[in-house]
Parts: C-alpha cells; sequence; structure tokens
C-alpha cells in the first residue's frame, strides 16, 4: 500500500512527497507532532486580573519544575489561583509575566498552529466533564482526531481503544446526559488520552464526584501514567486525593508556593500554615476530652502531653521510646500510614518525667509539647 | 362560498407559505451567521471584534425598531435593486426577509450565548481551530434553542406576511382584508383566520417535535 502510494506520487511537487511521507510515519504522530517527554517548568510566572475592585494577583512569582511521568498536584484553598497556574501549561490562560515550558520549549510565542499542535500534545479533563450534550460518547471520543485531520480507519481504531482503556465500550452510542457522573468523566479522559498526548491536566477532575466513585477515578488516572508513561498535573483542594495518587505535590496560597516536595515529605512534615490547614481533615488532632483538661504550665506531680511525628523508612522504635522518657509513658492517641514506602504518623503521648521532651529529641524525633495534665484527672 | 374564492383562498394559501417559505429560508441563511458573529466578535469572544459587533448589534436593532408596514415601504428601492420589481410575491419576499433576518439573529443569538463556556474551553484544549468550535460546539449545542427561535419567526412572519398586499403580492391576509373587511364577507373572513390558525398550530408543532427529539439526546 505505502510502495503504491509513493510510486504514485513519484513525479510530483516535493511538497506533496513530504505529505505522503508523513502519511505513512505512524498517523497519530503525524497529526500531533512529535511526543516529547511531558516536562512543565514554570519560570517566575504571575498572572494578573484586573477587575472592577482593583488589580488581583492570581499568580505571584510561581516556579516549578514538574519531571517528565509524574503525578504532581497542586493543592490549595479556593481562589489560590491552582486553577489560574493550570491552564498556563495549554495557555487557556496566558501569564501576565515569567515563562511556562512544556518540554524545555517555550509556549508563549506560539502562532495559532503551535498552540494547536500543542494543545494536541496536552489533554485536558475538567470537573464538570464539558462534553457535549449534542454528540454520543464515541463522537465526542473522536472530535479531537477529526478536527486533526487524522485518517477515518485511524480514528475508529484509537477510540476503541481509548473506550475500552477506560471501561467503556458498551457506552459508545450513549448521549452523555445518560451517563452518572463518573462515566462522565471517563468519557473526559477518553477524549484526553485518545490524541496519545504527553502530558493529562485534571482540573478538580473528582471534586463532583462521591468518595467511591473518586477512587475508581483516581485509580484509573494511576493506571494510565503507568501504562502510558504520561505526565499527569493534578489540581484538587483535597488532600485525600494528592495522598492517594500523588508523587509530588506543591501547595498554592494566595499565588505563591507555600510549599513543595514529595507527598510524603509534606505529609509527615508540613511546615506552612496552610499545609496544616489542607490536612486537618486528614489529622486526627488532640481529642476534644483531652483538650479541655490540658493546662499551660508544669502540675506538681502530673504529666506533660507531647505530640510526636514521624515520616522516615519506619515508624519509631517504641522500646527505645520508652526507655528514652525514663519514667511513665501513656499513649494517649497514634497512627501511622505508608505514604510512597514511607511511615507517615502521629502520636500523643502523656509523660511523667520533666526532661523527657528533651530526651525524645536527643534520641532524634519530632516532638512538640502541647501542655499538661495533672494526675488526679 | 363560490369556486371562485375557494380557489382565490387556495392561491392566497400558496403565496403566504410561499413568500413565508423563501423568506425563512434566507432569514436562516443570514441570521445564523449574523447571530455568531454578534456571539463570537464581542469582548471575550473567540473572535474579538467589539467595535465591529457593536455596530452590526446597532445595525440590527435599528432592523427590529422600524415596523413592518413602514420597512415594506422604505426598502422600496433596494427591493426593485434585488428583485427588479416592487409588485408581487418577490417584492414581498425582500422586506420579510430583511425584517425576519435580525428578528431571528437576535433568538438565535441568545441560544448561543447560553452554550457553556467550559465546552469551549474544552474544545481548544483538544486542539479545536476556531472554525471547528462554530461547527462542532457552539452550533450543535444551541441547535435546540435556534430551532424553537425559528418556529417563532416563522409564526411572527405569517403574522406579518398579511401586510403584503399592499404591495399586491397576495397572501391570506390580503383576502382577509379585501374580501372578509372591506366587502363585509364574514364567512371568507372566519375561513382565513381558521387557515392561519391551522398553518401557525402546525408550524408551532412541527417545531415543538423537533426541539423535543433533539433535547431528547
Amino acid at each position: 500500500m505505502a510502495g503504491l502510494a509513493l510510486d504514485s506520487v513519484g513525479t510530483a511537487s516535493p511538497a506533496a512527497s513530504i505529505a505522503v511521507g508523513a502519511q505513512v510515519a505512524p498517523v497519530a504522530h503525524a497529526a500531533v507532532g512529535p511526543r516529547g517527554t511531558g516536562t512543565v517548568r514554570f519560570d517566575r510566572v504571575c498572572k494578573t486580573y484586573r477587575s472592577a475592585a482593583g488589580e488581583v494577583r492570581a499568580l505571584d512569582d510561581v516556579s516549578l519544575d514538574i519531571p517528565s511521568g509524574a503525578i504532581f498536584g497542586i493543592i490549595g484553598r479556593s481562589g489560590a489561583g491552582k486553577s489560574t497556574l493550570l491552564r498556563t501549561v495549554n495557555r487557556l490562560e496566558e501569564p501576565s509575566s515569567g515563562r511556562v515550558l512544556v518540554d524545555g520549549g517555550p509556549i508563549a510565542a506560539l502562532g495559532t498552529d503551535g498552540l494547536v499542535a500543542l494543545r494536541r500534545r496536552i489533554g485536558m479533563i475538567f470537573q464538570h466533564f464539558n462534553l457535549l450534550s449534542a454528540k454520543t460518547v464515541r463522537q465526542n471520543v473522536t472530535l479531537p482526531l477529526t478536527v486533526a485531520g487524522v485518517e477515518k480507519r485511524e480514528i475508529a481504531r484509537r477510540v476503541e481503544e481509548a473506550l475500552r482503556l477506560v471501561g467503556l465500550e458498551g457506552k459508545a452510542e450513549t448521549y452523555p446526559s445518560r451517563l452518572s457522573g463518573g462515566q462522565k468523566q471517563r468519557v473526559g479522559i477518553a477524549r484526553a488520552l485518545v490524541s496519545d498526548p504527553e502530558i493529562l491536566l485534571c482540573d478538580e477532575a473528582t471534586s463532583a464526584l462521591d468518595p467511591e466513585t473518586t477512587l475508581s477515578i483516581l485509580g484509573l488516572l494511576r493506571d494510565i501514567n503507568r501504562r502510558l508513561g504520561l505526565t499527569i498535573i493534578l489540581i484538587t483542594h483535597e488532600m485525600s486525593v494528592i495522598r492517594e495518587i500523588c508523587t509530588d505535590v506543591v501547595v498554592l496560597e494566595a499565588g505563591k508556593v507555600a510549599e513543595a516536595g514529595p507527598v510524603w515529605r509534606v505529609f509527615g512534615a508540613p511546615e506552612h500554615p496552610a499545609t496544616r490547614a489542607l490536612l486537618a481533615p486528614l489529622t486526627r488532632d488532640v481529642p476534644d476530652d483531652l483538650a479541655a483538661r490540658l493546662r499551660p504550665h508544669p502540675v506538681p506531680g502530673g504529666m506533660a502531653v507531647l505530640r510526636i511525628s514521624y515520616s522516615g523508612a519506619m515508624p519509631p522504635d517504641l522500646s527505645a521510646l520508652v526507655a528514652a522518657t525514663g519514667g511513665a509513658v501513656n499513649l494517649l492517641q497514634a497512627g501511622v500510614e505508608r505514604i510512597q514506602g514511607h511511615a507517615v504518623g502521629r502520636m500523643l503521648v502523656a509523660v511523667g518525667s520533666t526532661d523527657a521532651e528533651a530526651r525524645l529529641r536527643a534520641i532524634g524525633l519530632d516532638v512538640e509539647g502541647i501542655g499538661y495534665v495533672a494526675a488526679d484527672d | 362560498m363560490s369556486p371562485q374564492m375557494i380557489d382565490r383562498l387556495w392561491q392566497a394559501a400558496f403565496d403566504t407559505l410561499f413568500m413565508v417559505g423563501v423568506s425563512a429560508g434566507i432569514a436562516v441563511l443570514a441570521g445564523i451567521p449574523l447571530a455568531l458573529f454578534l456571539v463570537t466578535s464581542g469582548p471575550g469572544g473567540i473572535f474579538p471584534a467589539p467595535r465591529a459587533n457593536r455596530l452590526v448589534g446597532l445595525v440590527v436593532n435599528g432592523f427590529r425598531a422600524v415596523p413592518f408596514i413602514v420597512l415594506l415601504v422604505a426598502l422600496i428601492p433596494f427591493t426593485r435593486l434585488v428583485v427588479g420589481t416592487t409588485i408581487g410575491v418577490w417584492a414581498a419576499i425582500v422586506p420579510l426577509a430583511v425584517s425576519a433576518t435580525p428578528f431571528f439573529a437576535r433568538i438565535a443569538e441568545v441560544s448561543l450565548r447560553e452554550v457553556d463556556p467550559g465546552l469551549i474551553e474544552a474544545a481548544q484544549s483538544i486542539g479545536c481551530r476556531r472554525r471547528h468550535i462554530l461547527l462542532h460546539v457552539l452550533l450543535p449545542e444551541a441547535l435546540p434553542g435556534i430551532v424553537g427561535g425559528f418556529t417563532i419567526t416563522v409564526v411572527s412572519m405569517i403574522g406579518a406576511s398579511a401586510v403584503a398586499g399592499a404591495v399586491g403580492a397576495g397572501g391570506l391576509g390580503d383576502v382577509a382584508i379585501r374580501y372578509g373587511y372591506q366587502r363585509f364577507d364574514t364567512t371568507v373572513m372566519s375561513v382565513v383566520i381558521a387557515i392561519l390558525i391551522v398553518l401557525v398550530c402546525l408550524v408551532q408543532f412541527t417545531g415543538d417535535t423537533v426541539v423535543r427529539r433533539l433535547r431528547a439526546r
């Protein structure tokens, strides 16, 4: 087939033979440009909106490196600028200053054709799915390929493949209004992946879903990340989403990077108040009844209440902990979970000896005194 | 009623349908691009041209402000230029189309504006060019509203076509005025009204059915 086609244009102009050459290559890549590695770099990105109330700084000097193949979480309260930041990657939003680089190349200077080609390399899914209601599931998933001019048989094959990947083979001829939220998001994912992108942007992709569906969509995203090796950048206001799938996380607060790092470290030792606030729903706080009995100053014959935080390869050695306190130890509360192969958690203990806090620090524990209780309480 | 009168009524009904049909066709062909322009050329639209947008909006409002009977007369030089005559069915079609186009464009504009901006964003994110957005997002998503608006346009055009008698174009309205009103022929008047009611109901029913089908997806 290919040989015949080439022969038939043997006398055609060089332009024509280049076009045929591109067709002989895998059609996917001819239509969407060469596939890169999927790295994104934000270099001092600022975004200022002008509104009636004056200027609003949505992004304030954000610099970040997102490595290839990462599942990179951007978290923040509403209005922190996370959605704006995500949208600068495919230029749905233009930065006021600073640069965004995809695969090392700055994207600000791209013309219409370059921008369209870039967007075909970057898939995006949305909180409210944004499916076309007048088109069937198949037509929705087909659209990115139709507008890219991909050949018909190739379209059919890849749409089938994308629908199979998200588990919606049986729903191809259904209209989106007949689907559940989770199914709609799966269509969104299929539509985003059908162009074989190197980056997937998720704009609060699970915020409109119930907890069970959220888990299944996150599982699908993790699976896609592993199987296709594409970089996923997701924004969310829920730390549980970050904990579930992300490798790295950045906390945005008022348009600035408050904290960034591997998920296990940010979870284990949150430094910024904004991070702590976002982690609060996942963290067991001091129980109410105990908090009511806490006093700010030492009580003669009472005990000190300490919070010990840990994040490392292993939870702390309990026998060493007890030995270090050199006296009575009451375990009030404790938890440990594994995040990316690290043990992350906190424990609350009441200790009798007055210098226990210093002694526990001496064996390398992260200790914080939170108050005192009387012995007879 | 005499057989001649029945013939006359048939002819009038045909003239009305012809006038309304042709001008409605023109209104769609001209009104949808006009509506797309009004929606997409505004500030923040996909083809931003705020000055042209304001200008076209003003012209549309101007045409909408002129009553049809006045427009019919005012457009006589234009009508002569376009169809070469100022009397007859074709002479009525020109002002009918000119009056229906801005009306329909405004109604279609409302439906197009209601398309979720998130859908346009999604289309941009998958690499749609602006023409793809018109073709695959704006028009299909607004279609039920546009069809509903078209139904309203056709019904109001049937009403406006009654005035076409003023340029000798005939039609049901003309028969009702000349025979029913000026010659006090109550029967003719009643029959014309009945035909008009049936016509309007048919148009409305057809439009509603199509809209329901489209919305059922």
